[in-house]
């Protein structure tokens, strides 16, 4: 118990940081995704419904909306953990600062990582209120896509923050935005079915956390989830969550001990 | 916590830090006791810090007996830090935070509430002179008034030992006498001070006791005065010659002072007296450039037990 007080602890932290710059990040939660559905749903949306039957029987703006909220939760949950991780423990110091009191490694991860987790939750739903607008929610199931979302986001910023924690520059941090974020972001079922790929990739599509998190969030907001594949889903994003953090708690506590 | 008198605050027998082949701390032995300031003196790269961490309970020795406060940092380490300030070498200040939120946030971590930190915030920053500046942003202050903030939030706590890695290195002097000027006062509270320097003048005024690292090792040990009786002479005579002196100082060295150091910039005699040895300079027809006539500091008792100077010009 006193590792999750601790854990809160740290958390208190970052909201406190948080508070100095909430106003900007909430219109970016809120612009981003008026931008691209505007964009994709209504511009390329156009074309896509005329030329074919579109995907799942629905509008492409219908879509691909929930796919973007997951999207979404990837790149936030991402950038959160890449370098407010590394510049923690090199340029602010402040890991440093809580490891010099009662918290230990792996409160200081989990009381980020719970800053993460509010930054992703406050976006996708954000992100949902935003899809209702434009008229995209097919089930009363969209209630929980938000935590879809959070899942989604936190199987990219659990591993990351393990990894960001033995980074000595930020060059690595690049090639995971330009190799994995951006290559899923385009190829993971957010703008297309997966089954448009290649045989080969689409089984790559698989084993990606973006494809489960998408085919998620899809399946709340259009009310197609059947409760085996969520379950599922719901479990490999987990089996990321869990994996990340427990070696996070190791790379974390390697690097305050140095 | 209860600790009963006789037992010493910290005690270190045979401590080993070792970071892969490179040995930073090679078994050194020491104790320090309730209401005592007490110093670590060595150049950069002695084992200080590396010493410092592991009494903080962030580094695990490699080998040797560490008890602080009566309790083993491997098993007790965040019962022991609850009970520590510490003022690392690098500021952890959160800069986007005003002064007031870096002491109080500070304070969460060690789990008292949010009406006790600002009573306690607001009296430590009066104690390092920081009140008119409670809620301005950390990041336009100066160097001296970041040090003094670092150091009142670690009595946020009310720490039973204060460890200081090093707490004016970079000041200018004006800020670094106010800084001493504040740890002196703690000091005249009663406070536990662990301290690591390489400037002799902060550990003449600080410290009650200290020990001489050197390469990972304690070479010598006792208080400021004692160390000066010990190892060094009453005065010194600081020798400059604008050039090459015709002969070899060191044969005079019975005539003219108890010890001699050449040194690339300055040759050092140590004598009782000094002026008398300035006299004899000139009576042996040797012209240097300047004289200078000072006592023995703690930097003379470094450079004999090792051959160097601590602060590397």
């Amino acid at each position: 118990m006193t590792a999750v007080a601790y854990a809160f602890r740290s958390y208190e932290f970052w909201l406190a940081y948080y508070r100095r710059v909430w106003r900007g990040s909430i219109v970016s939660s809120f612009v981003n995704p008026v931008f691209y559905l505007a964009a994709l749903g209504i511009g390329l949306g156009t074309l896509v419904n005329k030329s074919a039957a579109p995907p799942g029987g629905v509008t492409y703006s219908h879509f691909v909306a929930p796919g973007l909220l997951a999207a979404a939760a990837m790149q936030i949950g991402s950038a959160e953990s890449t370098w407010p991780v590394m510049g923690s423990f090199k340029w602010t110091r402040s890991y440093y600062a809580m490891a010099s009191t009662p918290l230990g490694a792996a409160s200081i991860l989990a009381g980020h990582q719970l800053f993460v987790a509010t930054r992703v939750l406050i976006s996708a739903t954000v992100y949902l209120a935003v899809i209702a607008a434009f008229g995209g929610i097919h089930s009363w199931l969209a209630v929980f896509a938000p935590v879809a979302g959070l899942l989604t986001g936190l199987a990219f910023s659990a591993p990351i923050a393990a990894f960001a924690a033995t980074a000595e520059s930020d060059t690595a941090f690049s090639t995971i935005f330009r190799f994995l974020v951006v290559p899923m972001f385009l190829f993971s079922g957010t703008f297309f079915p997966i089954s448009r790929l290649p045989v080969a990739l689409e089984w790559v599509a698989y084993a990606t956390p973006l494809w489960h998190g998408v085919d998620l969030c899809r399946g709340l907001v259009l009310g197609t989830a059947h409760g085996l594949a969520a379950l599922g889903h719901v479990a490999y994003l987990l089996a990321w969550i869990v994996g990340g953090l427990a070696v996070g708690r190791v790379t974390y506590a390697r690097r305050l001990q140095r | 916590m209860d600790v009963s008198e006789q037992t010493p605050l910290i005690h270190a027998r045979g401590l080993v830090k070792r970071f892969g082949d490179l040995v930073a701390v090679d078994g050194i032995d020491f104790d320090v006791h309730k209401g005592e300031a007490f110093g670590f003196l060595g150049p950069n790269g002695a084992g200080k810090s590396s010493t410092m961490r592991m009494i903080g309970c962030v580094s695990p020795p490699s080998d040797g007996t560490l008890s602080i406060l009566g309790l083993d940092p491997q098993r007790d380490g965040a019962a022991i830090r609850a009970h520590l300030g510490v003022v690392p070498q690098l500021d952890t200040l959160d800069f986007e935070l005003t002064v007031r939120e870096n002491v109080i946030i500070y304070g969460r971590y060690f789990g008292l509430s949010r009406k006790e930190l600002r009573r306690r915030a607001d009296e430590l920053l009066e104690f390092v002179q920081l009140d008119e500046r409670a809620d301005s942003r950390v990041e336009p202050l100066s160097g001296g008034m970041k040090r003094r903030l670092t150091i009142a939030r670690s009595l946020v706590n009310e720490p039973n030992l204060l460890l200081l890695d090093e707490p004016t290195t970079g000041l200018d002097p004006q800020a670094r006498h106010l800084v001493w000027d504040r740890l002196f006062r703690l000091k005249q509270r009663g406070a536990t001070l662990v301290l690591t320097t390489h400037y002799m003048d902060e550990a003449e005024q600080l410290c009650d006791r200290l020990v001489v690292m050197d390469k990972g090792r304690i070479v010598a040990e006792g208080s400021p005065r004692e160390l000066i009786v010990r190892y060094s002479t009453r005065e010194v005579v600081e020798l400059r010659f604008r050039d090459e002196p015709s002969f070899d100082l060191s044969t005079h060295v019975n005539g003219l002072a108890r010890r001699i150091e050449a040194l690339p910039d300055r040759t050092l005699l140590y004598t009782d007296d000094g002026d008398a040895t300035a006299d004899r300079i000139h009576e042996l027809g040797l012209h240097p450039q300047s004289v200078l006539v000072r006592r023995s500091t703690l930097e003379d008792v470094f450079l004999h037990l090792t051959g160097r100077t601590l602060v590397e010009e």
